[in-house]
């Protein structure tokens, strides 16, 4: 079977330099991501900013050329794809959409534009297409007029969702689609997404940091640490039995609307990793409260386990004495 | 949005600048419609010299005579139908100079600012040239080469000044190629053409009128300054530099020979201005209503 998304060993490094003279770096914000996914799922993908989730889902979208690997949809490879071809696969919806819409456009030119550069349909068509979109997503039509900023931001996403769906995609990559918006619009939004996947059978790419979000709208769920992978389960396990130490970590940074209980520590000490200059071994092993000496030389790949993915050594060799590790707190 | 900074002005200015707006708009209104109808505003043929009627007054001194409003020049012609056919000669010069330096200019200065790389390092060193270019000098040259005519001059004002074009569209084109809806169109399959057409070029045009009106403004100054050197367009034609350099020799006796073509141009050159910090303004306020 094929998969509707299937992403190679993508990797995509920047060159970085500081001042004119500067020495020049570089910064692997992509190191070998792959997954896959079946039509109809959605990935949600989570980590801290500056994990690589919105560079990894620039190369998805074709906006970044990947420094190698590639994305696959429906068995195509993308790259080397006809930009019109590329737009009816796979579409986004971004994070802000006080940025995404074009200011100086029509709420119905804008909503058209995927259409109009397909150049396939007459202007009546098209214009019945938009109109359709629009009232799926719950914007009427007198607002098909309207510039972006007459409207709010709930029904800017809308309207930025309505043009990511009006060419019928298979995939659509959500770059946190939610975050900007007012905590009582993201809930509308969700279940417009989710709703719209089950009438259109579309697959997802739901970037996000906000781990409530994704436990909502995921069937499945990527954990992000330094341009890698380390955990990808389906979200009842993932979120019931986290595997890796950092997802654990991730999940127990969640706050709880008890003020008793303060700011959860997690124990990951507050130094964020430099992605210029990844560690040795497990890249998560400086920060990891469950380190061993192993961790510091062997690079954890490809780890399988009941059907989840686990990047890291505890779930192949335990080391034999834990407690007898100096400085580390109890798991 | 930091593209549009005037945007939350709103349309409730201060009445300051909204009366400057409209004194702007005045003034070149007026400009354009004498400009279009100067056959037949002017009270007298403009060319029509008369040795006998030689630097009459204008009508508020002494010694003027009431067919002569603002008086004659040292050839006898009729002031004010020079002064109407002047600015003719500057709204043209103004105009095409503008249209031309900006189709130039914006076309550089969106390609280097949307690609960047080599594109952008080609489109600074273009700037950077144009920049090191004497514009007295080319204009001396070129008149020396092909002689003077209206055509002349605006050709090589229009070829010459797009320097600040170029640089504002590459710079507000930097701003905006990193929005979302830049990659939102990309994403949607749409051509590059469409990209730099409908999706950048209207979000940078409200800064590129300010630099039109600008530009007009230092073309009709230009053309002034050219004509006062006797490169710009030739006698008899009544372009206002021309009469100022024509009146040179007079202005201790006549005063008024070289007082009103400067007062004209100041005005109008201060009327272009205005008129463009308003329209930024009022299109500023256009995006966040």
């Amino acid at each position: 079977m094929t998969h509707a998304i299937e992403v190679r060993n993508l990797y995509r490094e920047f060159q970085q330099r500081a001042g004119m003279a500067g020495e020049r770096r570089s910064v692997r914000a992509v190191d070998g991501v792959t997954f896959s996914l079946s039509a109809g799922d959605v990935l949600g993908v989570v980590g801290e900013s500056g994990c690589g989730k919105s560079t990894l889902a620039r190369l998805i979208m074709g906006l970044l050329p990947p420094s190698s690997g590639e994305v696959l949809v429906d068995g195509r490879s993308l790259a080397g794809m006809d930009r019109r071809e590329r737009a009816r696969l796979i579409q986004p919806v971004f994070q802000d959409p006080f940025s995404s819409l074009n200011p100086r456009q029509r709420i119905r030119d804008i909503v058209g534009l995927p259409l109009a550069a397909q150049g396939a349909l007459s202007s009546r068509l098209q214009a019945d297409r938009v109109m359709e979109m629009l009232a799926r997503v719950g914007i009427s039509s007198e607002m098909a007029e309207r510039r972006p900023a007459q409207l709010s931001g709930g029904q800017r996403q809308r309207v930025a969702i309505a043009r990511a769906l009006v060419l019928r995609p298979r995939i659509v990559v959500c770059d946190e689609p939610t975050s900007a918006l007012d905590v009582s619009v993201q809930a509308q939004i969700l279940n417009l997404l989710a709703e719209l996947r089950r009438e259109l059978g579309l697959t997802y790419l739901f970037i996000s940091h906000n781990l409530a979000v994704v436990e909502h709208i995921a069937t499945e769920v990527a954990v992000m640490y330094l341009g890698r992978i380390v955990e990808q389960a389906p979200v009842e396990d993932l979120f019931r039995t986290p595997a890796h130490p950092y997802t654990q970590a991730l999940l127990a940074s969640v706050l709880t609307p008890e003020p008793a209980l303060g700011i959860p520590d997690v124990g990951l000490g507050d130094a964020y990793p430099d992605p210029a200059n990844i560690p040795s071994g497990c890249r998560f092993h400086p920060r990891c409260p469950q380190a061993f000496d192993k961790c510091a030389q062997t690079m954890p790949d490809n780890i399988r386990q009941d059907g989840r993915l686990v990047e890291c050594l505890l779930a192949v060799s335990p080391p034999a004495k834990r407690e007898a590790t100096p400085g580390l707190a109890p798991a | 949005m930091f593209v549009s900074t005037a945007a939350r002005t709103g349309w409730r200015l201060p009445p300051v600048r909204h009366l400057a707006t409209l004194l702007g708009a005045l003034i070149v209104g007026v400009a354009v419609v004498v400009a279009l109808l100067a056959p037949y505003v002017v009270p007298h043929d403009p060319f029509l010299q008369d040795l006998n009627q030689r630097l009459i007054p204008p009508m508020w001194m002494d010694g003027s005579q009431p067919e002569h409003l603002l008086g004659t020049d040292q050839l006898g012609r009729d002031y004010l139908s020079r002064l109407i056919y002047g600015t003719r000669i500057s709204m043209l010069i103004g105009v095409m100079t503008v249209v031309m330096s900006g189709l130039i200019g914006i076309t550089l200065g969106i390609l280097g600012g949307f690609y960047g790389g080599r594109m952008d390092d080609l489109v600074m060193f273009l700037i950077t040239c144009r920049l090191a270019i004497p514009l007295i000098l080319v204009a001396l040259t070129v008149v020396a080469l092909v002689g003077s005519s209206l055509t002349v001059v605006s050709l090589t004002l229009g070829l010459l000044l797009w320097d600040r074009f170029a640089v504002v569209a590459r710079t507000t084109t930097m701003q905006v190629r990193t929005l979302d809806y830049i990659a939102a169109a990309k994403a949607a399959g749409a051509s590059r053409l469409h990209i730099l057409l409908r999706e950048v070029l209207p979000n940078i045009v409200v800064h590129l009128i300010v630099v039109a009106t600008l530009e007009m403004a230092l073309a009709i100054l230009l053309e002034a300054a050219l004509s006062f050197l006797g490169l710009g367009v030739p006698p008899p034609l009544p372009s206002w530099g021309l009469m100022i350099a024509e009146a040179k020799d007079y202005m201790f006796f006549s005063p008024w020979v070289i007082m009103i073509p400067g007062i004209a141009l100041f005005v109008l050159v201060m009327g272009i201005n205005l008129l463009g910090d308003g329209l930024r303004d009022l299109l500023g306020a256009d995006l966040k209503r």
